[in-house]
């Protein structure tokens, strides 16, 4: 009995916590690179509308997005809606460019799988997104995703 | 000399920190699953094209969108909600109605034989139509081929369509296929 007396009287032994923060900070790091992960930067204006029969993106690596909003700098853009590819305000006739650049950044097998996402913003006019519709044609980029979100049923 | 161990830092508030920073970054970021309706072009038209592809009255179905966002379908003008209905009506054609679309039998795998619509939907816009009316009338368009592909494998496979297995999607699939025809797009009426 006093043997376990003893014992008590030194008090919990403490858990050692050393490798803990080795296990968040891995974690924060992976958070970290994830969110920052080809984020372009959006210079217009964009609020995608809703719908409710949508479908999940798959293989997100193999879309390229075409952004169509107001510019956020209209000083230097005008407050007309422009499409914005990769990191800049663009013309409907560099869409050709875009897309080349873009499968040749693709490996031969993943061409066909190529799609193109617009995002437009629900107050754009249809005629600039019929405009990217018939250049697209034109460059033989015939799949198609219009980004909306999800609204409840 | 005796031998001393180091004496250890204090860690145990790195802990907090990093959780802190943890915390910070789940919260802010969105891995933004995006979402969307997908559509497939047609190719080019060819240039010079004497004449057209005959397709019958009966076997098109016309939805038009002006400029004020207002819609026509069925020659008359119409409300979103009941868009649904119509298209579905249109593509299922369940009596074989004369004024609606003909089938076609098909053999599919896991189906067998089945009669596949050869109805088209024709969704034409003006260049003044806002990109909100369009995405809304896609929906229902889109909303029209789910559930009747739903029904189909309900009907067929004893499940809805999202918990069929790949195979069974594909016979779904060549069963009642999208046949959305976005049309090049028209000036009537528009501004621009």
């Amino acid at each position: 009995m006093a043997r376990f007396k003893k014992k008590n009287d030194k008090g919990t032994p403490g858990l050692n916590m050393g490798s803990m923060s080795d296990i968040i900070f891995m974690l924060l790091f992976f958070f970290m690179v994830i969110t920052t992960m080809r984020e372009s930067s959006l210079v217009v204006k964009i609020t995608v509308p809703q719908a409710t029969e949508v479908q999940k993106l798959e293989k997100k690596s193999l879309v390229s997005y075409i952004n169509v909003g107001v510019p956020l700098e209209p000083q230097k853009y005008g407050s007309e809606p422009r499409i914005q590819l990769n990191d800049e305000i663009a013309e409907v006739s560099d869409i050709g460019t875009f897309w080349e650049s873009e499968k040749s950044r693709h490996d031969e097998a993943d061409r066909p799988f190529l799609s193109i996402a617009i995002k437009a913003d629900k107050d754009v006019r249809m005629g600039t997104i019929s405009d990217i519709k018939q250049e697209m044609r034109k460059n033989g980029a015939f799949k198609l995703i219009y980004t909306t979100s999800r609204r409840a049923k | 000399m005796a031998k001393r161990s180091t004496p250890g830092l204090n860690t145990s508030s790195m802990a907090d920190i990093s959780f802190l920073l943890l915390t910070f970054f789940l919260m802010t970021s969105s891995i933004n699953t995006d979402l969307g309706i997908s559509r497939r072009l047609p190719p080019p038209p060819p240039e010079k094209q004497e004449d057209k592809p005959e397709i019958h009255q009966r076997n098109i179905f016309v939805v038009k969108i002006n400029s004020h966002d207002a819609l026509l379908f069925d020659g008359q003008i119409g409300e979103l909600r009941d868009l649904k209905e119509r298209a579905k009506e249109f593509l299922g054609n369940p009596r074989n109605l004369s004024n609606l679309p003909e089938k076609m039998a098909v053999d599919i795998p896991l189906l067998g034989s089945y009669d596949v619509s050869k109805g088209v939907i024709s969704l034409q816009n003006d260049r003044g139509t806002s990109y909100e009316m369009y995405i809304q009338v896609q929906n229902e368009l889109t909303a029209a081929v789910n559930e009747m592909r739903d029904e189909l494998s309900r009907i067929k496979f004893g499940k809805s369509y999202a918990d069929a297995s790949k195979e069974q999607r594909e016979a779904i699939e060549k069963a009642i296929p999208v046949s959305i025809s976005e049309a090049e797009p028209t000036k009537i009426g528009g501004n621009k």
